[in-house]
């Protein structure tokens, strides 16, 4: 009884769907986009409002549009942090490409049953916590760690390396923390290029340099870009590596959005902080494809 | 070592690790190949899949190396010449158009790594488009090409540079049949009006056929047999030459008497077979007759003479337009396919046939079959 009733609303459902195909896809999607909606349509919104309102004496939320948090962004304090930024996320994403692609390319163009043992062997690392991995850093990196160490006691520096609590220490655990987003992509592109067109390209008097340079790099660009792009964005608003890695003068956007929400309490600037950073994000995006579209 | 020799190949062997590394063995795919190119020749290497042509093609433009013996190009040993060093030019078996070039760009490519102006590279490319018969197709994109076009684009490419050799491996496997007989008879007069040595890699011996000089008949890494379109067709070496290419049909016997250059040969089950042959075979020794279909003919009654005469049954009937096709018994264990060509329409080909009653013979003429002794 209650079998053939569920049987028979199902089968209602399944020919409303018939009769809309659009009801279907709705119905598909839902799921996610409820949790898109719920849990990052409407923080943002608020996230947004909060951006134009005022932060009273005790941290909290006065109901009063002003446009103040967003022109607090050119006090030049903030700006040497966007800078800083820029350069950091930057030189992680050059350094990421630069020692990413080589990694992709011998991982591509090996016999394709040790493809995916590589692919894994790149994986393990990164399942273990990002804190923790963050951390080993600290133990590598300080005056007193592993690097300095064995370095002193074979008696090549007589001093410690200032490798911890600067900008240097943030690029390494960046570059560290965000490799298999260059690798990965770039490992895609480098595989599914057609070699046949590096044979015509020697076939045509092209060294293996200027095969290199105009065939394979060209070809696997849209993975460079795809790559460059996962990098830089995490490294811009990097909080986590910069708050353990960097010193004191080493404060990145993400620090400060982070302080504002949590130890200044100062919610609006906070928030307009944060949309800053989503257009620079952007305008970098988009910027990046024009480039990289335009000589794909 | 004569002179007019474009490519000259001395017993080269080419073995590649296994399939599982190199502790799986190795696998020969090049076995003790001697090849002598003549210059400004269309010269096929033709066979199935995995008997080493590609590889040997390869190891003249440059891309593999021989394990034994060398190549020498216009008599000069190439050794481990990069293929960039070689003036030799590919058309690859897929096109391997740049993608993210113009055509224009990709003919213009060789020129541009040799360094030549770019006054001349302009002329040139527009001369090899006009060539192809693309003369307006520079600004486009390949994968705004047909298939056909991209080949041609493929072979101004090449030809743009005027290499000592163009190397062409299975270049029209993707075309559909009509436009690959187009393009057959299009790139016999393109190497005549070129005067380039061709040297084409293919499988498919109508290919070979209709557009070599001279075509190399490869099999498990090895050459069996190298010789004109006729020679190849006519007087196969053995039975894998004559099995690959056309038709044929064989019957196995053994040599029952010879009377000048006239073998009979025994059929295993008791026909006898009469065969030229260009020399003196034992008695009783194991041989093949290989006859093709083309070669026979169904008459209404016997023939004498040199000619062999059989009466025999009519099994299958198989139209196929410009022929016919017979399948016909003359014993337990002998069928033949005969091929009549269709020179009367006739709604009912076997009603023509069957005229004269239910008996017919299968005929041919003693120098029509060939002796294969492998």
């Amino acid at each position: 009884m209650t079998d053939a009733t569920t049987i028979q609303g199902g089968n209602r459902i399944l020919a409303a769907i018939r009769r809309r195909p659009g009801l279907g896809i709705l119905a598909l999607i839902f799921p996610s986009l409820f949790w898109l909606i719920v849990f990052f349509l409407i923080p943002l919104i608020i996230v947004f409002v909060y951006s134009f309102l005022k932060r009273g004496p005790y941290g909290q939320i006065e109901w009063e549009f002003n446009l103040q948090n967003y022109a607090r962004f050119f006090d030049p304090l903030y700006l040497r942090v966007f800078a800083r930024s820029f350069k950091i996320a930057g030189i992680t994403t050059i350094v990421c490409f630069l020692l990413g692609y080589p990694m992709a390319y011998w991982m591509a163009t090996r016999p394709a049953r040790w493809r995916n043992t590589l692919l894994l062997l790149l994986m393990i690392p990164f399942w273990t916590n990002f804190l923790v991995r963050t951390y080993a850093w600290i133990l590598i990196l300080r005056d007193s760690g592993l690097v300095n160490n064995a370095l002193m006691s074979l008696g090549l520096i007589s001093q410690p390396l200032p490798l911890f609590g600067n900008d240097l220490a943030i690029v390494i655990g960046l570059v560290y923390g965000w490799f298999p987003d260059m690798v990965l992509p770039c490992y895609a592109a480098i595989e599914r290029l057609d070699f046949s067109l590096v044979e015509a390209a020697q076939d045509l008097y092209a060294n293996e340099l200027r095969a290199f340079a105009r065939i394979i790099f060209p070809l696997t660009l849209p993975g460079v870009v795809a790559g460059s792009i996962l990098v830089f964005i995490p490294s811009l608003g990097a909080y986590v590596t910069p708050d353990l890695l960097g010193g004191a003068k080493s404060v990145m956007i993400g620090n400060v959005i982070q302080s504002q929400f949590l130890s200044v309490r100062d919610y609006p600037f906070g928030s307009a902080f944060s949309f800053v950073l989503m257009a620079m994000m952007l305008i970098a995006t988009l910027l990046y494809f024009r480039v990289g579209g335009r000589t794909m | 070592m004569s002179d007019n020799s474009a490519v000259q190949i001395r017993n080269v062997v080419k073995r590649f690790p296994g399939p599982g590394g190199a502790a799986d063995g190795e696998v020969v795919a090049v076995d003790h190949v001697s090849l002598s190119i003549r210059d400004g020749e269309f010269f096929s290497l033709l066979g199935p899949s995995g008997c080493g042509k590609t590889t040997t093609l390869r190891m003249i433009a440059g891309f593999e190396h021989p394990t034994e013996g060398e190549i020498l190009i216009h008599g000069r040993p190439m050794g481990l010449t990069p293929p960039y060093q070689r003036n030799t030019n590919m058309v690859f078996q897929n096109y391997a158009l740049f993608p993210h070039m113009t055509v224009a760009r990709n003919v213009a490519f060789g020129l541009q790594m040799k360094k030549v102006s770019d006054e001349e590279t302009q002329r040139r490319v527009q001369e090899a488009l006009a060539m192809v018969r693309l003369p307006d197709f520079g600004p486009r994109r390949p994968n705004q090409l047909s298939g056909g076009q991209q080949q041609r684009i493929a072979l101004a490419r090449a030809l743009v540079n005027r290499p000592e050799l163009l190397l062409l491996d299975e270049p029209l496997g993707a075309l559909d049949l009509k436009l690959r007989k187009e393009m057959q008879i299009e790139l016999k007069s393109l190497q005549k009006e070129v005067g380039i040595t061709f040297i084409y890699v293919t499988h498919d011996q109508e290919e070979a056929l209709t557009m070599s000089d001279r075509i190399a008949v490869m099999h498990q890494g090895k050459v069996l047999q190298v010789g004109s379109p006729t020679e190849i067709y006519e007087r196969p070496c053995c039975r894998f030459v004559a099995d690959f290419i056309g038709d044929t049909n064989f019957m196995d016997g053994v040599v029952e008497s010879q009377e000048d250059d006239i073998v009979t040969v025994r059929v295993d089950d008791g026909l006898p077979v009469m065969v030229q042959s260009g020399g003196t075979l034992a008695r009783g020794t194991r041989v093949t007759v290989a006859i093709r279909p083309e070669k026979l003919r169904l008459l209404p009654k016997p023939m004498g003479g040199s000619h062999n005469s059989f009466p025999c049954q009519v099994e299958q009937v198989i139209y196929v337009g410009t022929d016919t096709r017979f399948l016909v018994r003359l014993s337990d264990s002998v069928a033949l396919t005969v091929r009549e060509q269709n020179v009367i329409s006739t709604p009912d080909p076997m009603a023509y046939y069957a005229e004269g009653g239910d008996q017919v013979y299968a005929v041919w003429l003693s120098d029509a079959g060939q002796l294969l002794t492998d």
